[in-house]
């Protein structure tokens, strides 16, 4: 006993440190963001950094407001959730209310595909389908724009609230639905007034999910939206998002140690927090909100 | 139509009184009349031929062993078994001297009349005054709204508990008053018809007493179908027993003759705490 | 059923409510249909684009200056170097962490933390870990940007999925499993290696494949750790400098020219092919592991 106990000492030591390596990965993030990131402002103030409206780092004289790089997110994420949250609901009642098991079993799969297309691909889409059809539509269009990217954008993280919902909305119990049919409601009330309320929980915190994800979302936002940090709420134009901003100096040769290469890490670890906030949000909701049945 | 229908529940009903072999204190016409009703999931036939009336201003009890059939045959009178996938339905029920599943009837106007009381206390999500007047709201009767949850929740003896904390969940509430403010909800709706899907199943004992007087009093104006498997309450409360087995009407009549002295032998056994 | 005064309004409001209901379904309808539709309008769009560049050549030449002859060789060889080494560092440390937490960790406050830490972790950006490779394999531990930073960055990208996806496998594993084992006097982890890991390999196979799969695709990371856009070479070795498929797909698509758009788009049916390959091989098995219970 004693003996194979020792044996497999190695392997307990080994899934331990597989395990540990998770939470050192978290410590090395923070580290690796905020030892940049302090550097960084030692030479920029904090208030330059929130408050600037300008964002020049590449060129001089260097400004090193972050606003614009915010608008520019905020305007992808928002603009993303325009698209993804009314599509994304309506398809999980669709999927949770109305269509046959066997609907249901080919719709899921279809839309997990959006969620597992790679996101330079959407980059790639927008660029040559979605900008060239708004161009149709709004003349004025810039070949980067705002809107192009969101569309996208949203299109992919559809998949993640329709099917967090879909879960959120199947598990309001049937008796429910019973009782507002027994009350003469027709299926569309029941779905609207009493099972969509009953799962606004689960279906809220998707949407936090998914806004969480556009937030952090690279590719298809550096091709779609440009690289122009623009402090503008018009969608038509190309903006920067941090993400494309990471992407943009990563592209350059930018010496290690100058202020250029510290941007990069305080913008991560923006990105970061702002992420993390999140998705603890998201987690919140899901608690603090959750209808407990019985 | 209605004519036609009016001459086959005539007919249905004499038959059943002349099958019952004492006379049976109901005047008039039944409300709701069911008429050979099968019902059969996929391959399974869980209803076999139903006929039996319902006479307006009284209780009529469903008793029989789990699996008898009984709670899906009270869900064919207001049409909730249509969001069931492989249900099929054969003969029908009236309501008054319409076939209820006449093409031209919309289950969702029928349900309005028919309300449903489920086993499991079913409250939406939503605050106690919520809860009432959803179902007004929705079917467009949404003038004098406070009077109308007020009357419900009265009737429903809840009202006394309650009124001071209408904008709570109805969640928040205890079981046997949960199941109360169900009952209240259903009749804010004024139905003519109330079926119960064996309310008090989830119930203890005291919160269930308060549902019998309930049930007692809602008679004076509703016609109530219940289902129960507990015999005690159903020779308590109704004034019709059916007794169901295996999907088969066995025997219908006077609750009091049906304990006292059923005709069948599988009913007596039943009664008699033989098996169920 | 006419007995009511009320009856010819409420019929009348009926007839508005079922025409709201039906609208609300259409919508509902409409929305479904709207991912498909856009998925349908993207494989179109790329294939249309990108079908007349298709060849043999496409795969075998080196990336050029002239559309007419650039392929896609070394991007190829880098994703099978940089998948190969993310695969063996990242799978053992996975199903490692998942098997110490599903049938090792004691239950306590460290141990949740833990859970909560890999769950917050799949959350956060691609390109942040990025920055941290950047940081820690690049700078820090000077392996430079070659393939082994680029594969080390990613294993620590999909780890959480792949812990989350085979912890749900383990988890699949009945107990009387478990207990038959240790009755004959198995250690616990004879138990796990002889009874447990295999019983719950399909599962744990299938989450391996999809985040593998993942990782083809990703692409944020390795700009950030320095993975090149133009490599006219295959690599010959863990510390050669790289590119990927995503990687030239990202760099043709974002030239103004046209044609390089064109090979934009045949690099992407390339990649959609391997993934859709990948793709089919997690649904068999996810079929037969449920077909054999």
């Amino acid at each position: 006993m004693r003996f194979s106990r020792l044996r497999e000492l190695p392997v307990h030591t080994f899934l331990f440190l597989s395990t540990l390596l998770s939470v050192m990965t978290t410590v090395a993030i923070v580290f690796v963001l905020f030892k940049e990131s302090l550097v960084f402002f030692r030479e920029v103030s904090v208030f330059e950094y929130i408050f600037g409206t300008q964002w020049t780092p590449l060129f001089k004289p260097q400004h090193f407001g972050f606003l614009p790089l915010l608008s520019g997110t905020l305007l992808i994420a928002l603009g993303s959730a325009i698209v993804s949250v009314p599509l994304g609901v309506l398809t999980a009642i669709y999927m949770s209310e109305y269509a046959s098991a066997h609907i249901r079993s080919w719709i899921k799969p279809l839309l997990e595909i959006l969620s597992g297309i790679p996101t330079v691909v959407y980059g790639y889409f927008a660029l040559t389908f979605v900008t060239p059809l708004l161009k149709i539509i709004f003349p004025s269009t810039s070949v980067f724009n705002a809107a192009s990217g969101a569309i996208v954008v949203g299109v992919m993280t559809l998949p993640m609230i329709a099917s967090l919902s879909d879960d959120a909305m199947r598990s309001v119990p049937q008796n429910l639905r019973d009782a507002g049919y027994a009350l003469g409601a027709t299926k569309a009330e029941v779905s609207a007034n009493i099972v969509f309320p009953a799962a606004l929980s689960g279906i809220l915190a998707s949407v936090v999910l998914a806004v969480s994800r556009a937030i952090g979302e690279t590719m298809a936002v550096t091709l779609a939206a440009g690289a122009t940090p623009n402090l503008t709420l018009n969608p038509l134009e190309s903006v920067q998002t941090m993400t494309a901003y990471i992407v943009q100096l990563s592209l350059g040769d930018t010496p290690h140690g100058t202020l250029e290469y510290q941007t990069l890490f305080v913008i991560g670890v923006t990105l970061f927090i702002i992420t993390l906030f999140m998705n603890f949000l998201s987690e919140f909701v899901l608690r603090k909100y959750r209808q407990k049945y019985d | 139509m209605e004519v036609e229908n009016r001459k086959i529940i005539n007919e249905q009903v004499s038959r059943i009184r002349s099958e019952m072999k004492e006379d049976v204190a109901v005047e008039g016409l039944p409300i709701m009349l069911s008429k050979d009703l099968s019902l059969h999931y996929g391959d399974f036939h869980a209803v076999k031929g139903a006929t039996i009336p319902v006479y307006p201003q009284t209780v009529t009890a469903v008793i029989g062993p789990s699996g008898c059939g009984k709670s899906s045959y009270l869900r064919c009178f207001n049409r909730m078994n249509d969001y069931i996938k492989n249900v099929k339905i054969d003969g029908t029920i009236y309501l008054h001297d319409q076939d209820i599943y006449d093409a031209s009837v919309d289950p969702v106007s029928l349900r309005r009349k028919i309300g449903m009381v489920f086993q499991k206390p079913n409250p939406f999500p939503k605050s106690i005054y919520q809860n009432i007047a959803w179902a007004p709201t929705i079917n467009g009767m949404s003038d004098r709204m406070d009077e109308r949850v007020e009357k419900a929740l009265t009737k429903a003896a809840l009202w006394d508990e309650v009124k001071d904390k209408l904008h709570q969940s109805g969640l928040s509430l205890s079981g046997g008053q949960q199941q109360r403010l169900c009952i209240a909800r259903t009749i804010a709706m004024e139905p003519e018809v109330i079926l119960m899907d064996e309310p008090c199943s989830a119930l203890d004992p005291i919160s269930t007493g308060r549902i019998e007087d309930l049930i007692f009093e809602l008679k004076k104006k509703y016609s109530i179908m219940i289902v129960t498997h507990n015999m005690q309450q159903a020779a308590r409360i109704s004034d019709f027993t059916v007794f169901m087995y295996q999907g088969d009407v066995i025997e219908y009549g006077p609750t009091d003759r049906i304990f006292t002295r059923p005709e069948k032998k599988q009913t007596e056994d039943y009664v008699r705490g033989k098996f169920g | 059923m006419t007995k009511e005064p009320a009856s010819h309004a409420y019929a009348k409001n009926l007839a508005f409510r079922r025409k709201k209901a039906r609208v609300f379904k259409y919508m509902c309808f409409a929305a479904s249909m709207f991912g498909l539709v856009f998925l349908f309008c993207l494989f179109y769009n790329i294939f249309s684009n990108g079908l007349s560049y298709v060849s043999w050549d496409f795969i075998t030449h080196f990336p050029s200056r002239f559309p007419h002859k650039a392929g896609i060789q070394s991007a190829i060889w880098g994703s099978i170097w940089l998948m190969g080494l993310t695969a063996i560092f990242s799978i053992p440390v996975g199903v490692g962490a998942s098997v110490y937490l599903e049938e090792f960790a004691p239950k306590n406050t460290f141990i949740k933390i833990i859970e909560i830490n890999i769950s917050n972790l799949a959350g956060v950006p691609s390109v942040v870990y990025g920055l941290l490779g950047l940081a820690i394999f690049v700078r820090w531990i000077g392996l430079g940007r070659s393939i082994v930073s680029g594969a080390l960055t990613m294993s620590l990208l999909i780890l959480p999925i792949i812990i989350i996806a085979s912890r749900e496998a383990i988890k699949t594993v009945p107990d009387s499993l478990r207990y038959a084992a240790l009755a004959l006097g198995a250690t616990k982890w004879q138990m796990v290696r002889g009874h447990v890991l295999p019983s719950a390999m399909p599962g744990i196979m299938t989450g391996i494949i999809l985040s593998i799969s993942r990782a083809i695709g990703e692409t944020a990371p390795l700009l950030v750790i320095g993975a090149l856009g133009f490599v006219p070479f295959n690599p010959k070795g863990p510390m050669d400098s790289f590119t990927v498929l995503p990687i030239q797909i990202f760099n043709w698509a974002s030239r103004p020219q046209i044609e390089f758009h064109k090979l934009a788009a045949t690099g992407i049916i390339v990649l959609l092919v391997v993934l859709l390959m990948m793709n089919s091989i997690a649904i068999f098995l996810r079929y037969k592991f449920q077909s054999r219970k």
